[in-house]
């Protein structure tokens, strides 16, 4: 039985989300009694990569930068040219922004923010974030095929080397599927992507002024950690919004999230709760995040930040 | 324009979850519920589309009648008139399948929707709809313009932003942004007072999901935070290189 997995590609490259996908599709293979083939849309150099994950075969179709339905359309020949009755997908925005559509073009059935492999393959049991992570549910999947979206970084990236075959896949999008117009990409340059980071220093309105976050970049640097903030800081404008971490902002799910001067009010624990370790500095003993915390510190964050900084350098040597 | 918001009433920000039955339901003893926070962005933005363009904002919500405190409150916003399928929402399918079957004879030029629930937080609503309906969506979509017959619309992709266009009709799925919070409306008296005589029309229910939430959980407690020094700094360093081994 295949399991299919949409190898996502940023520009012809993959990202850790889409290893992350491919290594989930490989290992439901395992349970289903099937393998894994990926689907690649547009032009990658380095499709033999997915092997490395466990994908045995990868069917490649043309069409760069497709949009939400183009993807559905081409993951809807591939599935129906496969016979596949599990189709996989990461957890990024086009992801989460095709399956939909083409759980409705395959009549299937949809679990997103999928944090585990199912517990059961029949009935098929997955294991959901719901609640903005503060819970979870136990989906039980109907239908002759189901489609899988994965919570970004809570199953992780596995190494499962075999040998793959690159074929080309027959069909395409049609016009209609991509009447959604192309204007123009903003992109924010040279930064870590925020939702895929391992690493995340945080800070909030206990930083005081815009003008101290040069400390924190620092520290994020000295790290090699993507920054973010609480959702009043990105408010006044001391941050950008795309930044702004929480319930109404992005959730992170990073192995460390280092929050400093955020008091850990519920809906910024919505969008941090799957951080693995959390570090919280604040001034406040008494501070709800301290209850969520791994390590804390009660001190002045513009203390502390340079003197952290200066610590990890000293580690890193 | 003739818009559709679609509205999900669900618990409020600030809920403590918990569930009852044996874990088999959520605990609905004494949680408020609200009008979805990005629905009700796109609620905001259907305001003031509607105030420049002219036309009518209709809202639709898949629901029994403990939903209607807040479609009311929609109305007093200022939506002309709502309607609820009168179901218990399953999942997306069954939700989108019902606004589908409501929408798709009624010529709506716009079809808003937030860019998830957040208390199932499926995210496959927009999408469903747009798919069913056969036509565009833009999820999560940050700007909405609309001019003639187009809509351009921002949507968030991973590094970055993406300008799209799309002819109407459309769906766009709200994220902070299409409006700005201190563009979002609050209902004023006389909005609460208009919203009691608006009409809020109760059609049923038919269609089924294919997925059910059969059992929760509440992530595993956390052993106690460890408190460090400010004074040592370094022992932080040592502990997350050493035993967190996250550095
Ligand atoms: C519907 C709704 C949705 C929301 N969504 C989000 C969301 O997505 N994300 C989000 O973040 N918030 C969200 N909020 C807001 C949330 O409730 C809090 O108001 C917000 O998270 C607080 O931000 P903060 O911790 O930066 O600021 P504050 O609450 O002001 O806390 C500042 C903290 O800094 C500490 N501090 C002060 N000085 C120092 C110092 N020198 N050194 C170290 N620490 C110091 C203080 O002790 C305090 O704990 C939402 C609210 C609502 C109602
Ligand atoms: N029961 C419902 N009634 C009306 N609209 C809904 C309902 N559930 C979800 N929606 C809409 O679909 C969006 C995405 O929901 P979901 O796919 O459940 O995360 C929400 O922001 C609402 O706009």
């Amino acid at each position: 039985m295949s399991v299919l997995v949409f190898a996502e590609n940023w520009d012809g490259s993959f990202k850790k989300s889409t290893y992350e996908a491919v290594s989930y599709a490989s290992s439901l293979a395992a349970k289903v009694g099937g393998s894994a083939t990926a689907v690649v849309i547009g032009n990658v150099s380095d499709t033999n990569a997915l092997g490395k994950y466990g994908a045995t075969k990868a069917l490649q179709f043309d069409g760069d930068n497709m949009n939400h339905q183009g993807i559905a359309s081409i993951l809807a020949q591939a599935a129906q040219a496969t016979g596949a009755k599990y189709i996989v997908f990461n957890g990024t925005w086009k992801a989460k922004g095709a399956a939909p559509r083409l759980a409705v073009k395959l009549n299937a059935s949809i679990a997103t923010e999928v944090v585990e492999l199912p517990s059961s393959t029949t009935p098929f049991n997955v294991k959901k974030k719901v609640f903005s992570g503060k819970a979870f549910a136990h989906v039980e999947m109907a239908g002759d095929v189901k489609i899988i979206v994965l919570s970004t970084n809570a199953y992780g990236v596995h190494e499962n080397a075999v040998s793959i075959a690159v074929e080309k896949g027959s069909g395409a999008a049609t016009e209609k599927d991509v009447s959604l117009q192309h204007v123009e990409y903003q992109k924010t340059a040279g930064k870590i992507n925020l939702t895929e980071a391992e690493l995340v220093v945080s800070a909030g309105r206990g930083m005081k002024d815009p003008g101290n976050w040069g400390m924190v970049e620092a520290l994020a640097e000295t790290l090699g950690a993507a920054t973010a903030c609480s959702k009043p800081v990105a408010d006044i404008g001391w941050r950008p919004h795309h930044e702004h971490v929480g319930q109404t902002g992005i959730a992170v799910a990073p192995n460390l999230y280092i929050a400093i001067g955020i008091s850990g009010a519920i809906q910024h624990l919505a969008g941090i709760s799957s951080s693995k370790k959390i570090v919280v500095i604040n001034t406040d003993p008494e501070a709800p995040f301290f209850k969520a915390a791994d390590y804390g510190i009660v001190g002045d964050a513009l203390q502390v930040i340079p003197k952290l900084t200066e610590a990890i350098k000293k580690l890193k040597g | 324009m003739k818009i559709l918001v679609c509205i999900s009433s669900v618990p409020d920000t600030t809920t403590k979850i918990t569930f009852a039955d044996g874990n088999t339901k959520f605990n609905t003893a004494g949680v408020q519920y609200v009008i979805n926070p990005y629905d009700e962005f796109g609620l905001s933005r259907a305001m003031q589309l509607k105030e420049k363009m002219g036309g009518t904002v209709t809202t639709v919500t898949v629901g029994r009648a403990d939903t209607e405190p807040v479609i009311r409150k929609a109305l007093a916003i200022g939506a002309d008139d709502s309607v609820r399928i009168d179901a218990d929402p399953v999942d997306s399918f069954q939700v989108a399948s019902e606004i589908a079957a409501y929408a798709k004879d009624k010529a709506f030029d716009l079809i808003i929707t937030g860019r998830e629930s957040i208390d199932y937080n499926g995210g496959a609503v927009p999408g469903m709809l747009a798919e069913l309906l056969g036509i565009n969506s833009v999820s999560p979509c940050v700007k909405l313009e609309i001019e003639g017959n187009i809509a351009t619309m921002q949507t968030m992709i991973d590094g970055g932003k993406e300008v799209v266009k799309s002819n109407l009709p459309v769906v766009a799925a709200a994220q902070k942004g299409m409006v700005d919070e201190s563009e979002l409306r609050i209902p004023n008296m006389r909005g609460i007072m208009a919203a009691r005589t608006k009409p809020l029309a109760v059609v049923p229910g038919s269609a089924s999901g294919n997925t059910a939430a059969k059992t929760f959980d509440l992530p595993a407690p956390k052993a106690a935070c460890k408190m460090i020094s400010a004074d040592n700094v370094e022992e932080l360093v040592h502990l997350l290189h050493t035993e967190a081994k996250v550095i």
